[in-house]
């Protein structure tokens, strides 16, 4: 590996870890303030019980988010000075506004846990509000970081030095609204189907109707509702951020697609690899047309395929698998969510098959994986630029070479947080079980929340 | 003032903010781990518990101050980023597993005597490593040309000022760490744990001192330029001395509430404070005009002026949107764990 690959793995190591956590971080929240608000609606305790839960489970989840936030930070300085020298000059805001999202985020959400009982409902919903909205805020300008690499704007080089700087501008980049909506949207899909994959996988351990059994069935339920609601709004979002694409970086929707040739009738290609050599798609299934369709409304769009791209700014052609695969499991998110709505509303059932139930175990890991995809598609099919057109890879990246030593141990301590947060979940949640939990909401006056979380 | 000076002025004025913050924060930690045998004192839940709710903000503080530095001073980043990218990534890797634990052990008990160590641990090697950065910045041992910089590792290794300001960082941490825990056991009413904290301020607070002195000489050799631009400001170092001097009586002064102990540990950490505020000034001071000798001025790495102004304004707002908050949910917390305490000692 040459020490700018070292680099990108290494950052691209710290990102894979940190958006699982972050991710799961901003969907949580909006469980947690949708259990609160249920509460409000029915008076059933066992939604406190549900959002206390969910509480716990972030605040662990927040001891590898925020570490491994801290070092994506500030290893973007020290990886990529060349970038955050550009960034320093024309993007700093985002970046502080998001400290600022974040520290409102870490108020409120210290309020909800201190004084969640010592504060009127109202009050409580009010600080969870907050915390969901620091959350959220943070994610979507981070987001619009990566929206202005893909899309740049107020500034333009000129003899090498940056001039007519106009960082509102910048913030308000082309692509920043559907970007930003893209990850806050599949953050919250993530949220609801992680948290039905937990709660079908209860289900299945516990007998059919029992105490345990009804109060994950009501997460379940929870989670679908809000899940579907989420998933299909991130697909009609995709498709906007794919006419995106089509409009301000083809060559990248031309490498996720696999088209080499520009037309018009542009056929959209499921599955399948693309082969350099052979220019085109091998073993995927076609859909004539659609890809046109698609980008542009009509089916005689023309689509710009790579060959009118000089090769050096090729994406990388994998990409077309990562796009497939988040496109994949989106879809299916939507189809399973739905499905199990009209069985449950329309066909009137009980409870759920258990079939559909490993479905749904399957969900939370699936959106994870989805998200993965999506950011390695979304930022190695930027290159080999950092800032779209305006600044490479190679001009970014810092001028020290020995990257290995650090880089494995890095690796070595996110295989350290990820194991011990696993440990430390499993053995939390096996000495409170749900049916203390419930009988001590149900006790006036004891004390749910831990003031330490 | 210029708005390079003033933004220099807002991150050196972070720069102090978090290096109190973080010694109280490492400090603790190292406390925590020194009296864990001694579990009658309570020294070590003191400790515990002042750490507990700092570490959130300390560690994006970390975030905020990278921040503020590329995008105040972007023409800096490229030299900092290079010559920082080994201390600073044995800090992010130290820092991280630090806090993971710390959040970890909230949840699982078997982990608090594991975490005692780790944090015991990088209470003492962290400050060590980010304090570093100062004779980095100073020495000019960052060389090559433009877009090729470098540290130079060996250099830094076998410079006495290195060695004199890790032994200041360290010490540093245990002083003002052990003078705000004294402060925070007396608050909280346990005499067992104050008399520790203050001895050990007692302690540590002569050999910062030397460290300080140390420092100074050994900067007369390697960094001249540094140093008699501090020895222009002489007078306002021998105020800061002056007001070490008053922090050491106020350990000494007898305590007008309580008779049976000694100390106004709050007076002295007041005193201390105002201290490294004017070190830190004079220090600051001399460094100016530049960031990192001799490379990198004020003037060079400043960032553009429209990006500089947008920049401020949300300084200004975040700020004032922030403060009041942080004030107020710190005294609930201060409160709760008074309360706390209190309980624990009548159910004793």
């Amino acid at each position: 590996m040459d020490h700018i690959q070292m680099a990108r793995a290494m950052f691209g190591t710290n990102m894979a870890v940190h958006i699982i956590f972050a991710t799961i971080g901003v969907g949580l929240p909006m469980m947690m303030l949708a259990a609160e608000l249920m509460y409000q609606r029915t008076k059933d305790l066992q939604y406190v019980v549900m959002a206390k839960r969910w509480t716990k489970t972030l605040g662990v989840l927040l001891g590898v988010g925020i570490p491994t936030g801290t070092i994506a930070g500030v290893q973007l300085s020290l990886l990529w000075p060349g970038f955050m020298e550009v960034i320093g000059r024309v993007m700093a805001l985002p970046f502080q506004i998001e400290i600022y999202a974040f520290m409102v985020e870490a108020l409120f959400m210290s309020i909800y846990v201190y004084a969640a009982e010592k504060i009127r409902p109202w009050a409580r919903i009010v600080s969870l509000f907050f915390v969901a909205f620091g959350a959220l805020a943070s994610a979507v300008l981070i987001s619009n970081v990566h929206a202005f690499e893909g899309t740049p704007a107020g500034f333009r080089f000129e003899n090498g030095e940056i001039v007519d700087v106009d960082p509102w501008a910048a913030f308000f980049n082309p692509s920043f609204l559907v970007t930003a909506g893209h990850t806050a949207l599949t953050a919250y899909t993530t949220g609801a189907f992680v948290v039905a994959s937990v709660a079908a996988y209860k289900m299945l351990k516990n007998k059919y109707g029992t105490a345990e059994f009804n109060f994950h069935q009501k997460a379940l339920r929870l989670s679908i509702v809000l899940g579907l609601v989420f998933s299909f709004l991130t697909a009609l979002n995709g498709h906007a951020t794919t006419q995106h694409l089509y409009r301000e970086q083809p060559e990248k929707l031309a490498a996720a697609e696999g088209l080499f040739e520009t037309q018009d009738h542009a056929g959209l290609t499921l599955f399948g690899y693309t082969d350099r050599e052979a220019q085109e798609v091998k073993y995927g299934i076609e859909f004539p047309w659609l890809l046109s369709f698609l980008s542009g409304n009509s089916f005689d769009t023309v689509v710009t395929g790579l060959n009118d791209f000089p090769e050096e700014y090729w994406p990388p052609l994998y990409v077309h698998i990562l796009f497939n695969a988040m496109v994949m499991i989106g879809s299916g998110l939507i189809a399973l969510a739905l499905f199990a709505l009209v069985w449950n509303k329309w066909l009137k059932k009980e409870t759920y098959p258990k079939w559909i139930l490993w479905l749904f175990v399957a969900s939370g890991p699936l959106s994870v994986i989805s998200i993965e995809c999506g950011w390695i598609f979304a930022c190695t099919g930027r290159q080999p630029w950092t800032i779209y057109r305006m600044l490479t890879t190679e001009d970014s990246v810092t001028s020290y070479e020995n990257l290995g030593f650090l880089f494995t141990m890095f690796i070595i301590v996110y295989i350290i947080l990820c194991v011990s947060v696993v440990f430390t979940l499993l053995y939390y949640f096996k000495r409170h079980s749900v049916m203390d939990d419930i009988y001590k909401a149900e006790q006036k006056g004891v004390r749910l929340f831990d003031s330490n979380s | 003032m210029s708005d390079a000076l003033l933004a220099i002025t807002l991150v050196w004025g972070f720069i102090f903010l978090y290096a109190i913050m973080a010694s109280m924060d490492f400090g603790a930690g190292f406390w925590a781990m020194t009296y864990i045998k001694k579990e009658e004192t309570n020294a070590t839940k003191i400790a515990n518990s002042y750490l507990s709710p700092t570490w959130e903000v300390t560690n994006t503080f970390v975030v905020g101050l990278v921040i503020a530095i590329y995008s105040l001073f972007p023409g800096a980043v490229f030299p900092i980023g290079v010559a920082l990218i080994v201390p600073a990534s044995l800090i992010l890797v130290l820092l991280c597993i630090r806090s993971a634990f710390l959040v970890f052990s909230h949840s699982v008990d078997k982990y608090e005597k594991a975490l005692t160590y780790i944090s015991g641990l990088t209470g003492l090697i962290i400050p060590g490593l980010l304090i570093s950065v100062l004779p980095i910045t100073h020495l000019g041992f960052v060389e090559g040309v433009r877009g090729n910089e470098e540290l130079n590792l060996s250099k830094l290794f076998t410079s006495p000022n290195e060695y004199a300001f890790v032994g200041f960082g360290i010490m540093s941490t245990l002083f003002l760490s052990s003078l705000l825990l004294s402060d925070y056991s007396k608050q909280a009413d346990e005499m067992k744990a104050y008399k520790i904290y203050r001895r050990d301020a007692m302690i540590t607070g002569p050999l910062m001192l030397v460290m300080a002195l140390l420092v100074m000489l050994t900067l007369r050799n390697e960094a001249n330029w540094i140093y008699q631009g501090m020895m222009k400001n002489s007078a306002l170092l021998f105020i800061s001395l002056i007001f070490f001097i008053i922090s050491g009586i106020a350990l000494y002064l007898p305590y007008f509430s309580k008779q049976e102990v000694k100390g106004m540990p709050r007076l002295a950490v007041i005193a201390i404070i105002i201290q490294y505020l004017i070190g830190s000034y004079v220090y600051g001071i001399a460094h100016l005009p530049y960031i990192i000798y001799p490379n990198v001025t004020i003037l060079s790495g400043f960032t553009d002026p429209t990006s500089f102004r947008a920049v401020f304004a949300t300084y200004i707002v975040g700020f004032a949107i922030l403060v009041p908050g942080f004030y107020y949910f710190w005294s609930i917390f201060m409160k709760d764990q008074r309360r706390k305490f209190k309980r624990r000692q009548m159910s004793n």
